[in-house]
């Protein structure tokens, strides 16, 4: 099941935890991957570690002319671009009335606006081809919100309003545009949080106990298989029940 | 009628799947020939690839008609 063999994808903020969970499982199902990031020796590393089938593509998400670039780049290094991966995020976290513009104007360009900008450079080749699976990672907290991340909240819940719009669009041309939304996963990102905050969110958690990389990476693979052919616009959202939407 | 219009025919004969003989000067691609709006996004595309022209998007919504395309194809060549 869920058989990728000859296709292309390309994956954001590759060299992260879920990016990189994600980028192995397609890998896993036969795909070739486009692995992007800002830093190069984790993407390497990675490549190294998948062997074939695998290209580096480095990318700062925050500089709009490279992300523009980046899926003929893609197609270049690959020979195709069936699958895109908008996985990459930052976070910039702060009270809502401490946080400041920059830091507002930071978090959307590189969560939502690149994500905007990929997903123009892939309709495209995918229109061409009558074929093709947009995956784009929001988060629980596009849905819920949360304290100190308005700037991430807005531009996750940004992603979900853009991915069902654009999938109305393109859906009778083979081109299917879904999110997953993790919950908290066990990643550099929830690493920063201290023990009480640990334990506040396990509390929030009926399965009692964070989400793996992996477990987000199984959801990406479900949506980017032919199988998922008749799922379009939809969130699955993969948080151990901490919020059941 | 000149190359640039045969070529522009197949394209739409191909893409909308209409009769050649509906592909006149003045048949619109949305109203006479049953394009929707994506339709006539890929005909723009289509009529890049097939001429090696660049069809910026305010210049692609100027082109309405069979005809319209045909003149803005003759132009920028």
């Amino acid at each position: 099941m869920f058989d990728l063999t000859g296709k292309c994808a390309l994956v954001t903020g590759a060299s992260g935890g879920i990016g990189g969970a994600i980028a192995t499982a397609l890998h896993g199902a036969g795909a070739t991957v486009g692995l992007s990031g800002t830093r190069t020796a984790p993407l390497e590393e990675l490549a190294t570690a998948l062997g074939d089938r695998a290209h580096v593509l480095p990318c700062n998400l925050g500089d709009a002319e490279a992300v523009n670039a980046l899926p003929k780049q893609a197609v270049e290094a690959m020979g195709g671009l069936d699958i895109l991966v908008n996985n990459a995020g930052i976070t910039r976290d702060n009270l809502f009335m401490r946080m400041s513009e920059e830091d507002w104007a930071q978090v959307l360009e590189v969560n939502l606006t690149s994500t905007m900008r990929l997903c123009k450079g892939v309709v495209r080749p995918m229109m061409k081809a009558r074929w093709g699976r947009i995956i784009n990672i929001s988060s629980i907290v596009g849905s819920t919100g949360n304290p100190g991340q308005a700037n991430y909240a807005a531009a996750k819940a940004g992603m979900v309003g853009m991915s069902k719009s654009i999938a109305y669009e393109v859906a009778s041309r083979g081109i299917t545009v879904n999110c997953v939304a993790p919950g908290f996963i066990a990643t550099a990102m929830t690493d920063k949080l201290n023990d009480d905050q640990k334990s506040g969110i396990l509390n929030q958690i009926p399965a009692g106990r964070m989400g793996e990389a992996d477990e987000i990476a199984a959801a990406v693979l479900y949506l980017a298989s032919p199988e998922a052919g008749y799922v379009t616009g939809a969130t699955l959202h993969v948080n151990g029940g901490m919020a059941m939407l | 009628m000149s190359d640039v219009a045969d070529r522009v025919r197949k394209i739409v004969v191909e893409h909308l799947g209409v009769e050649e003989d509906k592909v006149v000067e003045n048949a619109s691609f949305i109203d006479d020939l049953g394009a929707d709006s994506l339709d006539t996004v890929e005909l723009v595309m289509a009529f890049e690839e097939e001429f090696g022209i660049e069809i910026p998007d305010d210049a692609a919504e100027t082109i309405q008609t069979f005809g319209d395309a045909v003149r803005f194809i003759k132009e920028a060549q």
